[in-house]
């Protein structure tokens, strides 16, 4: 699968990373965080709402809404619009699929944001209505959310290839380390591992501190031309490859790899870069079962040594292969689909020197990972993209 | 190894009543032929007529083949625990109220995966079998089990959420004049429900096998005639808070089309005994049986009515008692809406002729009342909702499946 006949993304920026705060619960609509999101865009970027002649959302709780109601809603007319519901993979799938209609010229500035809101109970909610296959065949037995169907993979996973819980501690705890400077993040107590492993037992094996705390947020992005972002002054990032695979592997009983692994080769061969030339890493970490298949289907390392990978590295952002470098979803907390853009707006910053946290060395490469919609028994969305600074 | 069950202590008045829940039921249209088998006790799957993959869960199209005929068909149930879970958080009150609560996934030996709630004897790696089971809520869900019997395996504790296993359960039996009534005393008794309450009308009358009924083992006869408002009321008011399981016996059975019986009055007996009867033994039963659908290990869980076969489709001969007969069974699908929330099962249990007084003149095959009595107990271990006894009942069914009108003309003779 060498030799990619993909085009690449000449001349294609990604810039105006956005965050609004996160909280546990809020009483305020996904409107409303959608609307914060794209406030805090037109202010960083110096747009005015008009110019904005793109614009992608990715939420799950804006129901009755589409993308379509909330051009209404903000007052936005775009030439370019896109809804994509695919939770942890939102934000790669919503890059591609920007950076292509403004290559192509059919938009100038593409909004892309993610947003959801979290009311007392609408957890529950999404959980029971998340899919036909969940309402079916999933969430009737013992109805405990992802949290029943990652413990089964990560069981499977765990007795596969003779991992341990220490070895899904390591990288929570390093996350945790990682999340102790940034401002927002909902859980910045420090964690050891002695915590984690003490941790009550939510769906055996997974424990605790290997869920993410479901909050209400929002993460955007702008992707425009190089010219344009200059116009502007904005400090923007290259996009070297992205890929994205659905429902790949059907073959396999349990989840044991993504659909990453199809694709992996031409990720590589696009970017013209190889794994040991990333600065960092941002995977999708809910669960840290599936960080381990990301490691090991992008090519950090084989299949099944993903643990041993991780006993190798501190993965924190002062030591070896820093990873998930604001803390992840499991210490900033997971606000619906904007988890899928933690990473990759977080991935933004690093390599345009404005973390929230701390920074990551001499960062010039990033890659980052997307991962979501466990629809029945295993995630099928995954996407992966790597970025590199402008410098 | 699952622990016996012992009979349950005398529940203490200062403990909370654990209030009827049911998990969450909404399922698509095409998952319901789940329900459909489930409430038979056959383990059924998709099968695709083009290219003969088995698909699971339920879908419109076949996902190697995109053919959109997709039939349910009965399917090999063997397979092997991939890996199990056991949930101890959840967002769901039911499962909240019995945590923790294991589940699987499991591998078919035919190829698709299922997840399903696990019986406490079966571990990962293991064999398996899978039965389809209808849950408190009465809608349908995979049960895993050892491939092997193992000792008191109908005692464990997820399993019994999905029966209405009668042992130490209490239990009224509306009429014991008759054969079949008496064969559910023998039944219950022997297969050790607490008590056997069997309903008498007429106390002073004596009746055939009067003396052999008071002889069976915790039977305690009581006064019950389900045409009497006042003491099918009386007896509720007696012993409704306690009656686990309600067997509706009572019978009225006489040939006859509808022109050659002259008049309504038998009709209008058939359906005081079998219509307002029913609807009289639900109403005085039916708010306690409701409120205490979850109550512990002998909670209430089912009301079986007894039901002849040509419920489905009116058999001439007995062409009146048919209608009478039918109208029962409509009751019984309001009665399950109705009960359904409060985790208690409506089983209908269609029988073909008995070997009985009032079916002297019907060639055989024909049914005696203590396989009825067996076919209700082995319905109530398995949580079925509906069951069909004797060949005759058994044809009516299959037949039906195939062309009601052809059925409806050849029962005309």
């Amino acid at each position: 699968m060498s030799g990619s006949t993909r085009m690449a993304y000449d001349g294609i920026v990604v810039c105006a990373p956005v965050t609004v705060p996160y909280r546990r619960y809020s009483a305020n609509s996904a409107h409303w965080w959608i609307g914060r999101a794209l406030q805090a865009l037109t202010k960083q970027s110096g747009l005015q709402p008009s110019e904005l002649d793109g614009l992608s959302i990715s939420s799950f709780t804006v129901a009755p809404d589409t993308a379509i109601g909330l051009t209404q809603h903000f007052g936005l007319s775009p030439r370019w619009l896109d809804h994509v519901p695919f939770g942890g993979a939102s934000g790669i799938v919503a890059l591609r699929r920007a950076a292509r209609a403004v290559q192509t010229g059919d938009a100038e500035f593409v909004a892309c944001v993610a947003g959801d809101t979290n009311h007392v109970d609408s957890f529950r909610k999404t959980l029971s209505t998340f899919s036909r296959f969940a309402q079916d065949a999933v969430y009737p037995y013992g109805s405990g959310g992802a949290n029943a169907s990652f413990a089964l993979i990560a069981k499977n996973y765990m007795n596969t290839y003779g991992v341990r819980r220490e070895d899904f501690g390591k990288i929570c705890v390093a996350q945790r380390d990682n999340a102790m400077a940034v401002p927002h993040a909902l859980m910045k107590e420090r964690l050891t591992l002695l915590d984690y492993m003490a941790a009550r037992a939510i769906a055996d094996p997974i424990h605790l501190y290997d869920c993410v705390m479901p909050c209400a947020g929002a993460e955007a992005f702008l992707v425009c031309g190089e010219a344009a972002a200059r116009s502007l002054a904005l400090k923007g990032v290259h996009l070297l490859s992205t890929i994205e695979r659905h429902n790949a592997f059907p073959e396999d009983a349990i989840q044991v790899r993504g659909g990453w692994a199809v694709d992996v080769d031409e990720l590589w061969s696009m970017a013209g870069v190889g794994p040991q030339d990333v600065d960092f890493v941002e995977t999708y970490d809910d669960y840290p079962v599936i960080v381990m298949m990301q490691l090991e289907d992008l090519g950090f390392c084989r299949k099944g040594e993903a643990a041993e990978f991780v006993r190798a590295h501190t993965l924190t952002n002062d030591g070896t292969f820093p990873h998930n470098t604001c803390g992840g979803q499991l210490s900033v907390g997971q606000a619906g689909a904007a988890g899928g853009y933690l990473g990759l707006v977080e991935a933004i910053r690093q390599l345009t020197d404005a973390p929230l946290g701390t920074q990551v060395a001499d960062a010039r490469i990033g890659l980052v990972s997307g991962f979501g919609m466990i629809n029945y028994d295993r995630g099928l969305a995954s996407g992966a993209a790597i970025l590199a600074s402008a410098a | 190894m699952t622990e016996p069950l012992t009979p349950p202590k005398r529940k203490n008045p200062l403990k909370k009543t654990r209030g009827p829940l049911n998990p969450q039921g909404a399922r698509s249209r095409t998952a319901h032929g789940l329900t459909m088998a489930a409430t038979e006790g056959r383990f059924a799957l998709q099968r695709c007529s083009d290219c003969g993959i088995v698909v699971y869960p339920p879908r419109d199209a076949c996902p190697t083949c995109l053919s959109p005929r997709l039939p349910y068909q009965e399917a090999d149930a063997r397979g092997v625990l991939v890996a199990e879970t056991t949930v101890r958080v959840s967002t769901d009150p039911y499962f909240r109220e019995r945590m923790p609560w294991r589940v699987g996934t499991v591998r078919l030996d035919i190829g698709p995966v299922l997840v399903a709630h696990l019986h406490g004897d079966l571990k990962e790696g293991e064999p398996a079998r899978l039965e389809l089971k209808l849950d408190k809520g009465g809608a349908p869900v995979v049960f895993a089990l050892p491939d092997k019997d193992t000792p008191h395996m109908q005692d464990d504790p997820q399993l019994r959420e999905m029966t209405c296993d009668p042992t130490f359960r209490r239990v009224l039996i509306t009429d014991g004049c008759t054969p079949v009534g008496q064969a559910m005393a023998r039944a219950f008794s022997a297969v050790g429900s607490s008590i056997v309450f069997v309903g008498v009308a007429q106390a002073w009358k004596p009746f055939q096998g009067m003396d052999a009924l008071r002889a069976i083992e915790r039977v305690e006869i009581v006064p019950f005639d389900i045409t009497d408002t006042e003491s099918v009321i009386e007896q509720a008011e007696q012993n409704g808070g306690r009656i686990d399981i309600i067997i509706n016996t009572a019978e009225h059975i006489r040939a006859g089309g509808i022109i050659e019986r002259r008049g309504i009055g038998v009709a209008r007996e058939e359906m005081d005994v079998r219509y307002f009867g029913l609807m009289r033994l639900a109403q005085a039963f039916g708010p306690a049986m409701r409120f205490r659908g979850a109550d512990g290990v002998n909670s209430a869980t089912a009301i079986v009515n007894l039901l002849s076969v040509y419920a489905l489709m009116n058999w001439p001969v007995y062409g009146a008692y048919s209608a009478a007969e039918a109208a029962c069974l409509s009751a019984t699908q309001s009665l399950r809406a109705e009960l359904r929330p409060g985790g208690v099962r409506m089983v209908n249990v269609f029988f073909g002729p008995l070997e009985t007084e009032w079916f002297q003149a019907v060639p055989p095959p024909k049914v005696v009342p203590s396989a009825l009595a067996r076919a209700v107990i082995d319905a109530l271990k398995r949580g079925l909702e509906d069951v069909f006894v004797g060949d005759v009942a058994e044809d009516v069914r299959a037949r039906l499946a195939v062309n009601p009108k052809a059925l409806e003309r050849e029962l005309a003779g």
